[in-house]
C-alpha cells in the first residue's frame, strides 16, 4: 500500500466517522425532546424539571376525566375524517385533469392548488374567515372542515399525480376499448392502480388535519379541535397534562405510521 | 363481401402547419387483413387511433358496418385494439384481464370466465388464466392482449405495431401465429407498422401511407411489382434508380436514354419524348451477364463491391455516370466460387422490359 | 353523440376543482384584497379605496420591523435546517451502506412530521425554561448553580425550535435530489482525478440544487407564517408578522391593516416560489 492510498484510507475513515458521529448528534437532537415529553409525562411532580422525584399515572387518569378533552378529540376525529373525504375527491380530481388534460391557465390551477401548502395557515385562516363572514355562514366545525380540506389539497395532489405520472395511458384507452364509460374505466382500473397513493395521502391529511392549528383558529365557532384545546391550555401554563396527551398522540402517530408503511409497502412488492 | 369499414375524407389536422391525417378514403372489406404502412410520423397509428375511437378527426366520417361512428367514443364502437405496449391491467390476473370486456357488457362471471378460457386456447395459453401479467414473458403477454381484444367478437380488430416489442426469433414466430388466427376466427384484422417484411407476409392488402396521405392501396404482390411511387417503391424491398430521358413512346412501350444506353420498357405511363423521368428496377431483377451472353437493355459498368449475406450476394456495380446500382442474386448450388465477381473488373447488366418502373421527374435517392 | 355528452367526464374532473378553486380560495383573496383597501374608522372600519393601509405598513417603523426580524427568523431557520439536512441526507444517499439503516434512518427523520407539530413546540418550552429540563438538568449536573434564562424567550429559543420542526421538510426534497443523481456520475468523476470534495462540489451539490431550492423555499415559508412557535418560545421577539396579523383580526378589529399584511404575506410567498420554480427549471435543463 502506498502512502498515498492509506493517507486516502485514513481520510475516508475519518470522513466516515465525522459523518456517523453527526448523525448520532442529530438523531439525539430530534428524539431527545420526544423521549423527555415521554417521561415526563409520568413525572409525580407538577413542574418540570429534572431529576424526577417519583413516577406516577396520575396525569393519564386526568386525561380520561376531562369531559372537555375528550369532546375536542372528538371533534378532530369528525373534522379530520370529512376533511380528508372531501380534500380526496376533489384532489383526485384535480390530479386527474392535470395529468390528463391541456387547458388554459393549466399552470396557475396548479400554483394554486399547491399554494396553500407554503402559504401561511393564517391567510388561508383569515381569507376564508372574511367570505364566510361575508356571505353570512357562521363559524362551525363544519367551516373548519372545508378550511381543512383547501389546505390539504396539495398533499393529494402531489401524491395522487405523481402516481398518475407513471400509469401509462394506454390502460384507460384499453379500458375504454373494452366497453367501459368513463366511470367505469375511473372505478375498474384508474382507481384500483392509485389505492397506495390515495391510502398515503390519506393517512398523511388526516394527520395533518388533526393537528391543523393556524386555519381552525380562525374558523371555528364555540367547538374546540384537539389541537386548539391543547393550545389554550398551554397558554395557562405548563403542565405535566399536556406531557401525558403528549405521549398518547405520539403513541397513536406511531402507529398511523406503521399502518402507513405496510400499506405503501405492500402494494409497491 | 360488404364493406365493413368505410372512411370519407377523414382528416386530422392539429394547426395549419401540422397534419396527421389528411383527407384519406378508402373501405376495408368483411374478414380482409389490412395492413396500414409507412415510417413513423406518417399518420398510421393516428389513423388507426380514429377508427378506434381514441383520437377525433378534424373532418371526414367513419362508417363501421354502415353505421357512423365517427363520434362515438371506443365503448361504443365494435371495434377492439391491441395496443402496442398490450396495456394489460396489473392489477388483474390473466383470466380478469380477458374477462374485462365480457363484464362490461354484462356477462357473468361464470360464463365470462369459461370465454376466457376459451380464448386462451385460441392463443396458445390455456394454463396462464390465474397469473399476473408481471409474471409473464412479452410475447406471452402479446398473445394475452390478442386474446382479451378477440373474446369480445369485434367487427375489427385493430393492432399498433403488435411485434415491434419482440425480438426477432418472436417476431417471425408471431407473424405466422397472427395470421393463422385471422383464418381461424375470420375477423377483419386492420394492422399498422412500419416493417414493410410484416407487411407483405402477412397483409391481403396493404396500403402505404405517407405524410397523413395515401400513397398506395393494393394487394402486397401489386405494390411491389407495380409501385405507384418513388416513395412507395422505395419503402417497399429496395430500388435501383436511375436518372433517364424520354426518346420515344409507342403503344404500351417506351424507350429510354439512360446515360447513353437505350433502355426498352413495357409501359403505359411514358410521357412525351423529350421529358426527364427516373426509371427503377429491383435489385433481384437485375442481371449480371456473363461472357459473351446477350440480353435487351443492357448497361455497363464496374464492380465495386460484394457483399455475401449467406442466402446469397448483392453486387454493387458502378456505372460511368457516376450512379451506382445493386444486384441480389441467390446463391444456387450450382454457382462455383470462381463465378463470383470481383471488384473492379467490368461488368455487364440486364433487365427484362416489364421489370422497370417508370416514374416522372428526378428522384433524390 | 353531442359534444357535452362525449366531454362530460372530462368536463367534471376538471370543473369540481375548479369551482373549489374558485370558491375557497380565488374569492376569499378577492375579499382580503378588496378589504385591503378600506380605511379604519373607530370602532370599526368602512369601505373604501385608499392606499392608507400598506402605507402604514411600510412607513410605520414598527410594522417595518417586524416584518423584517420574521424575514430574518426565516432565513436563518432555513438556512440551519439546510445545514443539518444536507449532510445527513448526504451520508444516507452516499454513504451509507446498509440499505436497511438507510430506510430506517430517512423514515426516523420524517416520522417527528407525524407528532403533534404543538407538542414539538411545547416541549422546547419546557426544556429551555429557567425553570426548565435543561437547567435543572445543568444545576443537577453540577455544570452551573443558577437557572439561566438565556435559552428561552428570545430568537436564539425561536430557531431552535423552527428548525427542530421544520428540518423535515428540508430533509425530504434534498434526499429526493440526491437519491436521482446516477451513481456512475461519482465514479465517472473520480475516474477523472478529481477527490471526492471536488466530486462533491463539481458534480453532486450543483446536481442537488432543485432538491435544496424546494426545500429551503418551503422551510422559508414555513416558518414566514408560523405564530405559534414564536407565542411559545419567543417572548417579546415571538411578535412575528403572523401573530401582527392575528391581533388586527382580533383585539385590534383593524380588518383592512390586517388584510393589507395578509396580502403582503401572499405577494412574497408567492414570489418566493415562482423564484424557485424557476430556478429549479433552469438548474433541472442544465442538469440534464
Amino acid at each position: 500500500m502506498t502512502a498515498r492510498t492509506s493517507r486516502g484510507l485514513i481520510s475516508r475513515y475519518g470522513a466516515d466517522t465525522a459523518f456517523m458521529t453527526f448523525v448520532a448528534l442529530l438523531m439525539a437532537f430530534l428524539y431527545i425532546p420526544i423521549w423527555v415529553l415521554i417521561t415526563f409525562s409520568f413525572s409525580s411532580s407538577r413542574s418540570l424539571t429534572w431529576p424526577i422525584p417519583g413516577f406516577t399515572l396520575e396525569w393519564y387518569r386526568k386525561l380520561f376525566a376531562n369531559a372537555d378533552l375528550q369532546t375536542a378529540v372528538g371533534n378532530s376525529f369528525y373534522v379530520a375524517t370529512f376533511a380528508t373525504l372531501l380534500a380526496l375527491v376533489v384532489g383526485v380530481a384535480a390530479a386527474m385533469a392535470l395529468n390528463r388534460y391541456d387547458f388554459p391557465g393549466k399552470t396557475l390551477f396548479r400554483r394554486l392548488i399547491l399554494l396553500p401548502i407554503t402559504l401561511p395557515g393564517i391567510v388561508t385562516g383569515i381569507s376564508m374567515l372574511n367570505m364566510f363572514s361575508l356571505f353570512g355562514f357562521p363559524l362551525s366545525l363544519e367551516t373548519v372542515i372545508f378550511g381543512h380540506a383547501t389546505a390539504l389539497l396539495g398533499v393529494v395532489v402531489t401524491q395522487v399525480y405523481a402516481r398518475l405520472q407513471r400509469l401509462p395511458r394506454s390502460l384507460a384507452e384499453a379500458s375504454g376499448d373494452l366497453g367501459a364509460n368513463p366511470l367505469r374505466t375511473f372505478i375498474y382500473v384508474t382507481l384500483p392502480n392509485l389505492r397506495s397513493a390515495i391510502i398515503g395521502a390519506g393517512l398523511l391529511s388526516f394527520v395533518l388535519s388533526f393537528d391543523e392549528i393556524p386555519v381552525t383558529f380562525f374558523l371555528t365557532g364555540r367547538d374546540n379541535t384537539l389541537p386548539m384545546y391543547i393550545y389554550s391550555t398551554m397558554r395557562r401554563g405548563v403542565t405535566p397534562e399536556i406531557n401525558a396527551v403528549g405521549t398518547l398522540i405520539v403513541l397513536a402517530s406511531l402507529v398511523l405510521i406503521v399502518i402507513s408503511v405496510v400499506v405503501t409497502r405492500d402494494k409497491r412488492s | 363481401m360488404a364493406a365493413i369499414i368505410q372512411l370519407r375524407g377523414l382528416s386530422k389536422h392539429y394547426s395549419k402547419t401540422i397534419i396527421g391525417v389528411d383527407d384519406v378514403s378508402f373501405s376495408v372489406e368483411d374478414g380482409e387483413f389490412v395492413t396500414l404502412l409507412g415510417p413513423s410520423g406518417c399518420g398510421k397509428s393516428t389513423l388507426l387511433r380514429m377508427i378506434g375511437g381514441f383520437e377525433e378527426p378534424t373532418q371526414g366520417t367513419i362508417l363501421l358496418a354502415g353505421r357512423d361512428v365517427t363520434w362515438d367514443p371506443p365503448y361504443r364502437r365494435e371495434v377492439n385494439m391491441v395496443f402496442q405496449d398490450y396495456a394489460l391491467f396489473p392489477h388483474m390476473t390473466v383470466g380478469q384481464n380477458i374477462a374485462y370486456g365480457l363484464k362490461m357488457a354484462g356477462e357473468r362471471r361464470a360464463a365470462a370466465r369459461a370465454r376466457a378460457a376459451e380464448a386462451l386456447e385460441l392463443v396458445g395459453l390455456p394454463d396462464k388464466i390465474d397469473q399476473r401479467p408481471d409474471q409473464l414473458s412479452g410475447g406471452q403477454r402479446q398473445r394475452i392482449a390478442l386474446a382479451r381484444a378477440i373474446v369480445r367478437r369485434p367487427k375489427v380488430l385493430l393492432l399498433d405495431e403488435p411485434l415491434s416489442a419482440l425480438d426477432a426469433r418472436m417476431r417471425d414466430q408471431m407473424r405466422i401465429e397472427l395470421k393463422h388466427l385471422h383464418e381461424k376466427v375470420g375477423i377483419t384484422f386492420i394492422m399498422v407498422t412500419h416493417d414493410q417484411e410484416e407487411a407483405l407476409t402477412m397483409s391481403d392488402r396493404i396500403i402505404v401511407m405517407e405524410q397523413g396521405r395515401v400513397a398506395q392501396d393494393g394487394r402486397p404482390q401489386d405494390i411491389y411489382d407495380h409501385p405507384a411511387s418513388p416513395y412507395v417503391a422505395n419503402f417497399i424491398g429496395t430500388t435501383n434508380f436511375l436518372p433517364a430521358i424520354v426518346t420515344r413512346t409507342g403503344a404500351g412501350r417506351a424507350t429510354f436514354n439512360c446515360g447513353g444506353a437505350g433502355v426498352d420498357v413495357l409501359t403505359e405511363t411514358a410521357p412525351q419524348a423529350g421529358a426527364r423521368v427516373t426509371l427503377g428496377f429491383r435489385p433481384e431483377k437485375t442481371r449480371l451477364l456473363a461472357e459473351g451472353e446477350t440480353a435487351p437493355n443492357v448497361l455497363e459498368g464496374r464492380i465495386a463491391e460484394v457483399i455475401y449475406y449467406g442466402l446469397g450476394l448483392r453486387t454493387s456495380v458502378e456505372l460511368p455516370t457516376g450512379d451506382s446500382l445493386f444486384i441480389d442474386t441467390l446463391l444456387a448450388d450450382t454457382l462455383v466460387r470462381s463465378a463470383i465477381p470481383r471488384p473492379g473488373t467490368p461488368a455487364r447488366v440486364a433487365i427484362a422490359p416489364h421489370n422497370i418502373f417508370v416514374f416522372p421527374g428526378e428522384v433524390r435517392s | 353523440m353531442t359534444f357535452v355528452r362525449r366531454h362530460l367526464s372530462g368536463m367534471l374532473v376538471l370543473g369540481i376543482p375548479l369551482a373549489w378553486i374558485v370558491v375557497f380560495m380565488l374569492v376569499p383573496y378577492a375579499i382580503i384584497g378588496t378589504y385591503s383597501f378600506w380605511s379604519k374608522t373607530y370602532p370599526t372600519f368602512r369601505p373604501d379605496f385608499q392606499f392608507g393601509n400598506y402605507a402604514t405598513l411600510f412607513s410605520d417603523p414598527q410594522y417595518l420591523q417586524v416584518l423584517l426580524r420574521t424575514l430574518k427568523i426565516s432565513a436563518l431557520v432555513s438556512v440551519a435546517s439546510l445545514a443539518l439536512a444536507y449532510p445527513f441526507a448526504y451520508w444516507l444517499v452516499f454513504r451509507c451502506r446498509w440499505a436497511g439503516v438507510r430506510t430506517w434512518l430517512y423514515m426516523a427523520v420524517i416520522a417527528p412530521l407525524w407528532v403533534s407539530y404543538l407538542l414539538r413546540a411545547y416541549i422546547w418550552k419546557t426544556i429551555l425554561g429557567t425553570e426548565g429540563i435543561l437547567n435543572s438538568f445543568l444545576m443537577w449536573s453540577g455544570l452551573t448553580d443558577a437557572p439561566s434564562d438565556i435559552f428561552l424567550y428570545n430568537q436564539f429559543a425561536m430557531v431552535l425550535t423552527l428548525t427542530y420542526i421544520f428540518i423535515p421538510f428540508m430533509v425530504m426534497p434534498i434526499y429526493t435530489a440526491l437519491e436521482r443523481i446516477p451513481p456512475n456520475l461519482a465514479e465517472a468523476s473520480a475516474d477523472l482525478g478529481q477527490t471526492p470534495w471536488q466530486t462533491f462540489l463539481k458534480v453532486t451539490l450543483p446536481l442537488s440544487t432543485p432538491g435544496i431550492a424546494a426545500g429551503f423555499t418551503l422551510t422559508f415559508c414555513l416558518s414566514f407564517g408560523d405564530f405559534i412557535a414564536p407565542f411559545l418560545v419567543g417572548g417579546p421577539d415571538g411578535n412575528l408578522i403572523a401573530s401582527v396579523i392575528q391581533t388586527q383580526f382580533g383585539s385590534a378589529l383593524n380588518w383592512p391593516l390586517g388584510s393589507a399584511l395578509s396580502v403582503v404575506m401572499l405577494v412574497i410567498v408567492l414570489s418566493i416560489v415562482s423564484l424557485s420554480d424557476r430556478l429549479e427549471r433552469s438548474s433541472r435543463v442544465g442538469a440534464s
